[in-house]
């Protein structure tokens, strides 16, 4: 099976052993029909003990699985008259982010999320999905328009980050991310963001700023990757996967900070196994999100977001230690 | 074999060409030159292909009446404004002659044409600049005609929605000419501050004043594949810069890889997706969120 990750791998073995068998008794006179049970029992638990029990760094494998699926596939599933708009009408259009707009429901929205690509031709055009300042200033002039026609603001995130590079240096890569918080928090409009798969840091938040933000099961959501902070803490990116451990950048980790909303979840082994069936389950998270933000006035939406992301960080006050008040 | 080397009825050696200009000489109307693929077809069927052509897909330029008849539901056009023509501001020699010359050539009183109309059963206000008058450039009447037009789509509440082609302002005009970008980027403002849809659709060639205020002002701006857009001649550039220009510089292309416009449209599918856009921007819908 293609694209097996290192820690279901036991369960592909036994599911390979039971087809062997299977194939076998077809052939010959033998009846392995009980022991095929009994391998069949085992698998289940198997299943069972290996989904349930998923570590951070295997949600990180499957988060950067090959077959993921991306925004455009969760768009197309979503959405209908999707119109793509392209450009930042300042410099470029840059293809690691998609956006423009669509019907949820028959519905108006603005739609805009982090694009990697299928297979290495389209991963080149689409910069792995590291955006660059233009494609920031494309997102916010796309939700600009979402906020003078009133219809909500939809962004999928998934990146591993904005792109370490020195074109995006030199057009002013912090500027672009830190205009899309300081923007995005006055939208007038409910924004939903949802992180699909990696969330990498700022380049992930500027699409990020917003009123519900849900995670998929198996999606992760981080200040760097687990490879960056091993190199920075411990000067070895081998550790990566004590670092994603030791960092809490999974769904249900995130949503015991208070950071997410809803963990939204996924088919046994990852998005990629049921496509139709992960766009189901987002639709209804999303749905349900949009609704209850709707009955928001645009005051209420801003004051919404402010509140949200104020409650947010962890601190003591040394006047707790010396008993004052 | 032999015995036909040694025949005297030599087969002819050579051919008539036909000359230079005989070559050229494509009766008027009835067959045109595509000037791309240099194919030579009906003018008849160019026309129902939208004057696109069939070989090579070069969009031929369209004046108001084939784009009007083209784009907005048959029947539905009602033209607004269409006695307005120019003066002479400025005495300008020569500037009345060359006028009435064009007027009487297209058959039109000015660079643009308005109107209101529909689209798929939606109201519109549609502005489309004729680029056979005067290159389409814009004097006094081009920028007030496109004012009262917007303040029209103002007052419908319906989207506005222009073709530009124009070589920029109209020097004959002078300064009143340049003014007549800020006259309708202010009408523009306004009209966006009350919600109102923008939608520009630059067609071969938008350039100059043109370009540089209503043309790039939409919500969503759009081009046709390979036209000309941009701000200043490519010679000029050149001049200035001494540096030879890509080929496809201030193409429609160009400028869509340089973040300056929302998608190229060919002709086939302008006039649904302008369609599917306007649709979504439809005001009243029979659903609301909380009924989802």
């Amino acid at each position: 099976m293609a694209g097996t990750l290192e820690f279901e791998k036991p369960v592909i073995e036994l599911k390979k052993k039971i087809l062997e068998l299977r194939e076998y008794t077809k052939n010959t006179d033998m009846d392995l029909s009980e022991e095929i049970e009994k391998l069949e029992a085992r698998l289940e638990r198997l299943e069972k003990e290996v989904y349930e029990n998923i570590k951070p760094w295997d949600r990180v494998s499957i988060a950067r699985h090959p077959e993921r699926p991306t925004t455009l596939d969760y768009i197309s599933r979503l959405f209908s008259d999707f119109f793509e708009c392209h450009g930042d009408r300042l410099f470029g259009d840059d293809e690691a982010i998609v956006g423009g707009i669509a019907k949820f429901h028959g519905l108006p929205v603005t739609v805009i999320g982090h694009q990697r690509g299928k297979d290495t031709k389209e991963n080149i055009r689409r910069n792995f999905g590291m955006p660059h300042p233009e494609g920031y200033r494309k997102a916010l002039r796309l939700m600009k328009q979402a906020e003078k026609f009133r219809r909500p603001i939809v962004c999928f995130i998934d990146t591993k980050g904005a792109y370490p590079g020195k074109a995006a240096e030199e057009r002013g890569q912090s500027e672009a991310i830190a205009r899309n918080l300081f923007e995005m928090a006055g939208l007038k409009v409910p924004v939903v963001c949802i992180v699909i798969g990696e969330g990498g840091s700022g380049g992930a938040l500027a699409l990020g700023v917003g009123n519900h933000l849900h995670m998929l099961e198996n999606s992760t959501y981080s200040v760097i990757s687990p490879e960056g902070a091993a190199s920075i803490l411990w000067r070895d990116a081998s550790l990566a996967k004590k670092a994603a451990e030791t960092m809490k950048i999974t769904a249900p980790d995130l949503k015991k900070l208070g950071i997410i909303d809803e963990i939204i979840p996924e088919a046994r082994g990852g998005a990629h196994r049921d496509l139709n069936q992960q766009a189901e389950a987002i639709n209804k998270v999303l749905k349900a999100s949009l609704q209850e933000l709707s009955s928001l006035s645009e005051e209420a939406l801003v004051d919404h977001r402010y509140k949200k992301y104020k409650l947010i960080g962890e601190y003591s006050s040394l006047n707790e230690f010396i008993g004052v008040n | 074999m032999l015995k036909e080397l040694f025949t005297k009825t030599k087969k002819k050696k050579y051919a008539t060409i036909p000359s230079e200009s005989a070559k050229q000489d494509v009766p008027e109307g009835i067959m045109t030159k595509c000037p791309s693929c240099k194919k030579i077809m009906y003018t008849k069927e160019l026309v129902k292909n939208l004057k696109v052509c069939s070989h090579c897909g070069y969009h031929h330029q369209m004046n108001s009446k084939e784009r009007i008849n083209s784009f907005v539901d048959s029947g539905s056009f009602q033209e607004l404004n269409r006695e307005m023509t120019s003066g002479n501001p400025l005495n300008f020699p020569d500037y009345k002659e060359k006028l009435d010359k064009d007027r009487q050539k297209t058959n039109l009183n000015e660079a643009v044409v308005t109107g209101v109309a529909q689209i798929s059963g939606m109201g519109v206000v549609v502005a489309i600049m004729d680029a056979t008058f005067r290159m389409g450039s814009m004097g006094s009447v081009v920028g007030e005609k496109i004012t009262l037009a917007i303040e029209k789509a103002d007052e419908l509440k319906v989207p506005f929605i222009i073709f530009t082609a124009s070589g920029g302002a109209r020097m004959q005009e002078g300064v009143l000419s340049l003014m007549q970008m800020a006259k309708t980027s202010v009408a523009l403002k306004r009209f966006s501050d009350n919600g109102g849809l923008i939608i520009s659709i630059m067609t071969h060639p938008t350039t100059g004043g043109v370009s540089a205020s209503f043309a790039s002002l939409g919500d969503y701006n759009f081009a046709e594949p390979g036209a000309l857009i941009g701000f200043a001649g490519r010679r000029i550039i050149e001049q200035t810069i001494r540096e030879e220009l890509p080929e496809d510089f201030q193409t429609a292309e160009f400028l869509l890889k340089h973040g300056q416009l929302d998608a190229v449209l060919p002709r086939q599918e302008l006039r649904d997706s302008i369609i599917s856009i306007v649709e979504i921007h439809q005001p009243g819908r029979s659903i609301s969120w909380q009924e989802l």
